[in-house]
């Protein structure tokens, strides 16, 4: 094999560089170049998604309807969903995976390199179809991301569109699932026992089998909305007897291990980040990894307080009040031990430090408006309403967002081999920052007064608030052109400072053990790792 | 009270961020809806609405003091433990003892949270013993209303937006200065004060939500199914709800009027309410003439149908236009009866069998005789009968 590849010059039996031209990307199977694709699709559908959301900001930013009717205004909130869950967020975890998982446990690839291409490649026809629903009859899916029958049931083509392409990044998920859990359990360098595995190796693996585990389970929800549609099944459709309670229960089965798929990796990117500038040992890597296992596993029982407003009986809203305030502690422990890694420590603030305070510091606001609302009287009030919105938003791009944008500036020297431009990054953390709160945290306010979410027009009352969403929302979007433009292009063309191979003082892991940018292939013998299986030693 | 101050000193920032709308509209609060730059939960008019807004005051308050204190924990060690200050990292990396304490204290907080949301849970899924039972059907877009059980009972009537303020909406709302924009129905639901009220839920199509935020109460009304919630209104009033369940294209245009009354004022209301009904009973045997019923059926097409099929028949989109339509010109009466009772394309265009056969026979009659329809046919309450 090795004497094809090496057709094209450089290099000896064992070492080859990158191919090159198109093919170098559509026959991928180099985990880096899978990972960077990831990472641009990502990006690239983030985009998508943002536009949605600033003509659905342009709309709200004065009462009255003055872009769009309100039909193409539910196309867009159901379409901005699902393009920033499955197009934007989870394929940019999958890419830091591909790119960090091998890197930090010491292994060559990943352990099905051509299901890896495969995976990826899946995305696009997807994402295609997702996106290309606007143009069908009828236009886009217009029933919320979470797809509720019977109103599934009233859209147009376009639904069957946006069905198949659910269930084709399904597929995508759980291949890549499957790879990352083959390669974390099978690849590791020897040496690197479990309890001596990098955060984000644990926080991935877990989520992992979150993945196997719920994918299907969304699947089957959307197989039978797509049977209840066209082939005389009635699953969900109450004329025949159907149940459309029953379509809540097993989407929020899914809906709500994902939340915790958007969110684990982020917890093990900032895992890294936060010992690496305060110069010090995470503290409690143990109980990290319990907190983690917890959360997972406390996932399966909370679904259903997305459901109270539903009518459940009293014991069942009991039950999930419960479930979903236990969650609450795991997660603190988790913030707990990332200030308790900052204490006494020897701080510097670089942009993946200012992000990593930012997260820890935004999205546990997120985590204290989500105890609010696990409280079932206070839910009455406010489900279904922009509190909710604000939430979500809180945890998700406060959230995940910021953890990604963390993770590109810690490891862009790795990646790229230069250093990311550090005032420029600062700009855009500030920015960032800045433009987000002033976004969302009015969302707060207009979902207590009362403000139902998917709406096209509102009250008068409401008008201020709204405003100054809008406007916020606007900075937002242009600060994400801005990184992308001033931050991230000049580093993939390798504009900046050469990076060396450890560009952070303190930074632990076998990523930094190779020089930077990360050669095409790395660890292609097992390395031989110390105790703590954070140097190579030979 | 304590919102004033936070919401002076709010409007100030507010103003200068949001000049464009403080100076369009000249907006009041509306009593028993939302309040302008409202920053919380409306004033509850039952115990169950104080009960929530006391749980999130409760809430609020813990997690803002627990907030402050681990942020200030970690302020502090930003602004101390500084390699530009020149502190030197420590080694600690774990301590079973702390670790235990941060697991155990906020398990016994969040128990403590708790407590009081039990009793509030328990409480507000409690609708025994009602003295009023109205069943509330959601349709796409309007509210049906039937008095099931207690005084009253027997009356029915649809709740719609008014068709002006859906209107304003499209026009852009520019100018527009009401307070109850979006809010205002054409027939309230009305109840007694002090009385506990009984809602039951359900649905035609898909599913709606009925909320009303200053009663504290909002349940899904799901179709094929029943639900019920209950609320006791301690003063007279009105109070304002959407539907706060995505249910198609006109989801922000389908509000909930409730009407508050005192005792008396209310069995007066029930008085002339039975009287109105017995006088509109319809004969479904009448015989019309095209004319009268052509004019019953414009009413009756402004109510129902122009929100989609629009006022000039053309239709928008989706929506198919009854101007020129086959269905309609078609010499077959039928034809267009079955879609009306029946809905079509996967109930895209919706059932309208609840609507009386006078009124059904009215707007096909409308239809068939209106734009550049000129069919002539007439469609009688009889011919509707026949097809149910």
């Amino acid at each position: 094999m090795s004497a094809v590849l090496d057709s094209h010059g450089h290099g000896h039996d064992d070492h080859h560089g990158a191919p090159h031209g198109w093919r170098r990307w559509v026959y991928a199977t180099n985990h880096k170049d899978i990972g960077t694709l990831y990472l641009l699709f990502a990006f690239t559908m983030l985009m998508i998604g943002g536009v949605l959301a600033l003509l659905i900001r342009a709309e709200l930013f004065q009462p009255g309807l003055q872009l769009v009717n309100p039909e193409l205004f539910n196309q867009l909130t159901t379409m901005h969903g699902l393009i920033m869950v499955f197009g934007a967020i989870m394929p940019a975890f999958v890419g830091f995976a591909n790119w960090m998982i091998p890197l930090q446990i010491g292994a060559s690839d990943m352990a099905f390199a051509r299901m890896n291409n495969f995976s990826f490649w899946l995305m696009i026809p997807a994402a295609v179809m997702l996106a290309g629903s606007f143009f069908m009859p009828g236009g886009a899916p217009a029933a919320g991301w979470t797809l509720y029958a019977p109103l599934t049931l009233q859209m147009g083509p376009s639904m069957d569109a946006g069905i198949f392409a659910m269930h084709i990044l399904g597929a995508s998920s759980i291949m890549g699932s499957i790879n990352i859990i083959v390669t974390i359990l099978n690849m590791r360098a020897p040496g690197m026992t479990l309890m001596k595995m990098p955060m984000f190796v644990w926080t991935w693996l877990i989520t992992a089998y979150l993945l196997i585990a719920v994918m299907p389970v969304l699947a089957g929800a959307i197989t039978m909305t797509l049977t209840d549609r066209h082939f005389g099944t009635t699953f969900f459709n109450p004329a025949g007897g159907g149940d459309p309670i029953m379509y809540q229960h097993i989407f929020w089965f899914f809906g709500h291990p994902e939340v915790y798929i958007m969110i684990l990796p982020a917890f093990g990117i900032i895992s890294h980040i936060v010992p690496a500038f305060a110069r010090k040992k995470l503290f409690g890597y143990a109980s990290m990894v319990y907190a983690t296992s917890s959360i997972a596993i406390l996932s399966f029982i909370v679904w259903a307080h997305h459901m109270y407003a539903t009518g459940m009986p009293v014991t069942g809203q009991l039950f999930f009040m419960y479930a979903t305030m236990l969650i609450s502690v795991p997660t603190g422990v988790k913030v707990f031990n990332w200030i308790a890694t900052m204490w006494r420590g020897s701080m510097t603030f670089e942009t993946p430090m200012l992000f990593a305070v930012g997260f820890i510091f935004v999205f546990t606001m997120g985590g204290f408006t989500g105890l609010i609302l696990s409280m079932a009287p206070i839910d009455i009030q406010v489900q279904d309403t922009y509190y909710v919105v604000a939430h979500f938003h809180y945890v998700l791009v406060a959230g995940s967002l910021f953890a990604m944008f963390a993770g590109f500036y810690y490891w862009c020297p790795k990646w790229t081999g230069v250093m990311y431009n550090e005032t420029r990054g600062q700009i855009h953390f500030w920015w960032t920052l800045i433009s987000f709160n002033v976004t969302f945290f009015p969302m707060h306010f207009l979902g207590l007064a009362g403000m139902p979410r998917r709406y096209a027009d509102y009250p008068m009352q409401f008008a201020d608030f709204n405003a100054v969403a809008s406007i916020g929302a606007f900075f937002f979007g242009f600060a994400q052109v801005y990184f992308f433009l001033f931050v991230v292009l000049p580093a993939m063309r390798g504009h900046g400072d050469k990076a060396v191979a450890k560009p952070w003082e303190a930074a632990e892991g076998l990523e930094w053990e190779v020089p930077s940018p990360a050669p095409f292939h790395t660890f292609e013998n097992p390395p031989k790792l110390d105790a703590t299986a954070t140097r190579v030693i030979g | 009270m304590k919102n004033n101050l936070f919401q002076k000193l709010t409007s100030g920032v507010l103003f200068l961020a949001a000049w464009a709308s403080t100076a369009a509209w000249a907006v009041n609060d509306l009593p028993g809806g939302p309040a302008v730059r409202q920053l919380n939960l409306q004033p509850g008019a039952t115990k169950i609405a104080q009960e929530q807004g006391w749980l999130h005051w409760f809430m609020l308050i813990i997690c803002t003091v627990i907030f402050v204190a681990v942020f200030g924990v970690m302020f502090y060690s930003i602004w101390k433990h500084r390699k530009s200050v020149g502190h030197k990292s420590a080694s600690f990396h774990e301590s079973v003892k702390v670790e235990i304490a941060w697991t155990v204290i906020p398990f016994i907080i969040v128990i403590l949270m708790a407590l009081p949301a039990t009793k509030a849970v328990v409480a507000q899924k409690d609708t025994s013993n009602a003295d009023l039972t109205i069943k509330a059907t959601g349709y796409q877009w309007k509210w049906g209303y039937d008095y099931l059980k207690g005084q009253g009972e027997g009356i029915a009537f649809i709740s719609t937006l008014d068709n002006e303020q859906r209107e304003m909406s499209n026009n852009g709302a520019k100018g527009v200065d009401v307070d109850n924009y979006l809010l205002k129905v054409d027939n309230p639901l009305v109840v007694p004060v002090n009385k506990k009220v009984r809602i039951i839920t359900t649905a035609n199509d898909v599913i709606h939500a009925f909320a009303v935020p200053s009663l504290g109460v909002k349940q899904d009304a799901i179709p094929g199914f029943v639900r019920d919630t209950w609320f006791r209104a301690e003063a007279v009033g009105d109070y304002y709800g959407q539907c706060q369940e995505l249910c198609g294209k006109e989801h922000a245009y389908m509000p909930i009027h409730v009407k508050v009354l005192s005792a008396a004022d209310y069995s007066a209301w029930v008085a002339t309410e039975q009287k109105k009904m017995a006088a509109k009973q319809d004969d479904p045997s009448k015989v019309w003439n095209l004319a009268d019923l052509s004019k019953r059926g414009e009413k009756v097409y402004a109510a129902n149908c122009a929100a989609c099929h629009q006022p000039n028949g053309k239709g928008a989109g989706p929506i198919k236009p009854l101007d020129g339509s086959a269905v309609v010109l078609d010499a077959d009466k039928n034809k267009q009866i079955k879609v009306l009772l029946n809905g079509q394309n996967n109930l895209a265009m919706p059932s309208w069998k609840q609507l009386s056969d006078t009124d059904i026979a009215a707007v096909i009659t409308y239809t068939k005789n209106n734009w550049s329809n000129k069919t002539g046919q007439l469609v009688q309450p009889a011919d509707v009968k026949a097809a149910r």
